[in-house]
């Protein structure tokens, strides 16, 4: 039985065409993908990420705990930042990408939907392990997230919401409450590309909640309509963002995903011998950025070939709505991971010429 | 969701619309909407043979890329070249504008074999 998010109503109203996600029944698209893209790029548009996992911590060793599971320090993270982090095991392969937020009485850690159940099995193990005093608590069921991103959504969302939003910088919080009923936190971040913000509130509030971010009914030429995981795809790829199950496996680590900012390798946590060793001698294989030739779509799996030997493989490919030309995510041996590079790219038995670009594909406000 | 009745299908969401010995050969509404917006378009040459339930080419989309299977036989006589330039003629239009092959039938005994609209979405639970 696939689970549903609190607005299951709403995307069945709004047209939203309802896929298996992870375990959840999610609109993948409600009016077409390209379409829902080019809204976001243009204004805004509302993402209901509610299967995302949002679990808590509290207690003396919280931060120890999270300090030790995950790559990034939070030994200096102030009460209202967010982190972005991985977590890795000690094979230095990742378990998951999050991010990890600072509140005044605990920690609130976002993962990814595909990755929840063994996260929570694994902090459970570490926990017993390590003697770690600390409470977890599963939140995801009982809240709800909601991400508007756009280039409009921080100026309509300031006539509605009372917190200092144009002040707020890009990867903090703020708590609030609509009339005393609709308490929030909103946190500047997406993974879109675009400004915005992300929403979770508690899952009795959220329908209510949505009515009034979205209006009472989806029109062409609103500021803010309804986007799907399939723009929320296409969008993220162009922003260079990986997505676990793509550029993030278990059996990769974060230094040959570019992710080094992300990894603190003075600190001791699960995984950093490995990654130290990575790191001290170089990735051998890359993650870069494609631009193939002609409108064909390079798909996860196809090889990266360099005169006629394999040296890579794709991890996500689209015909990037905004450039207009077929873009993709690849790791490939170090050595050709440089910009400028001529490769190829095997589509089905067709060697399809691709040169190497600088991630991100697409920077706002450009 | 309806399709048209002057036409025979595959299951796998192709129509052939035949007329005098000649099938033009397409994709469905159902297909089309279901891949989303199409972008790519990969077609046989014109003098190319193709074979009843055999892949003749591949439609890409944001989603996804599919094979296109024919329902007949024979060899290719034209292919619309319009669909380079705008692929997206197959989600508005697939009917018409967004045909892709038109194929001289070998053997027309494989044709009879083909769906009815009904049949078709009948079977595609539509």
């Amino acid at each position: 039985m696939l689970k549903r998010t609190p607005f299951y109503d709403f995307h069945v109203k709004a047209g939203g065409r309802m896929v298996d996600f992870a375990g959840w029944e999610m609109p993948v698209m409600y009016r077409g993908i390209v379409d829902e893209h080019e809204q976001t790029r243009r204004s805004g548009s509302i993402f209901d990420v509610s299967h995302m996992g949002r679990v808590h911590f509290n207690g003396k060793d919280a931060a120890a705990f999270l300090n030790k599971v995950c790559t990034r320090n939070f030994a200096d993270q102030k009460v209202g930042q967010s982190r972005y982090s991985l977590i890795c095991n000690s094979g230095g392969g990742v378990l998951d990408d999050v991010i990890v937020s600072r509140d005044s009485k605990n920690w609130l850690m976002v993962c990814n939907a595909s990755n929840r159940e063994k996260l929570l099995k694994y902090f459970h193990e570490v926990r017993h392990d390590s003697g770690l005093d600390f409470d977890m608590a599963d939140n995801t069921e009982s809240t709800a997230m909601v991400a508007l991103q756009g280039p409009k959504v921080i100026d309509r969302l300031a006539e509605h919401l009372p917190v200092d939003l144009k002040g707020m910088k890009r990867y903090h919080f703020e708590q609030g409450s609509v009339m005393g009923l609709i308490k929030f936190h909103v946190f500047r971040s997406g993974y879109t590309g675009e400004d915005g913000v992300e929403i979770i509130l508690s899952a009795k509030v959220a329908p209510m909640a949505m009515k009034m971010l979205a209006g009472k009914e989806d029109r062409e030429g609103a500021t803010l309509r309804p986007a799907g995981l399939g723009a929320r795809d296409t969008l993220r790829l162009e922003a260079g963002m990986p997505l676990y199950g793509h550029e993030l496996l278990e059996t990769l680590d974060p230094i040959s995903a570019g992710l080094g900012w992300a990894v603190d390798l003075k600190k001791e946590f699960v995984g950093v011998e490995k990654l130290r060793e990575v790191a001290g001698a170089g990735p051998r294989r890359k993650l870069v950025g494609l631009e193939l030739e002609g409108k064909r779509i390079a798909r996860q799996g196809a090889a990266v070939v360099k005169d006629g030997q394999a040296v890579g493989e794709v991890t996500s490919g689209t015909l990037s709505p905004t450039l207009g030309k077929s873009i993709a995510m690849a790791y490939v041996d170090a050595g050709l991971a440089g910009e400028g590079n001529q490769l190829e790219v095997d589509l089905k038995g067709t060697a399809n010429a691709a040169k190497v670009v600088k991630l991100p594909f697409y920077k706002r406000g450009q | 969701m309806s399709a048209p009745t002057d036409r025979k299908y595959l299951e796998t969401h192709e129509w052939h619309k035949l007329e005098g010995g000649v099938a033009t050969i397409g994709i469905t509404q159902i297909a089309a909407d279901e891949l989303t917006d199409i972008t790519f378009v990969s077609l046989p040459k014109v003098g190319a043979k193709v074979s009843a339930g055999k892949a003749f080419g591949e439609v890409e989309s944001v989603k996804a890329t599919s094979d296109m299977y024919s329902g007949v036989s024979g060899e290719v006589t034209a292919v619309n070249d319009a669909l380079n330039a705008d692929p997206g003629l197959v989600n508005r239009d697939p009917y018409e504008a967004g045909w892709m092959i038109k194929v001289k039938v070998s053997n027309p005994a494989e044709a009879e074999k083909l769906l009815g609209a009904e049949e078709y979405l009948r079977k595609t639970g539509h």
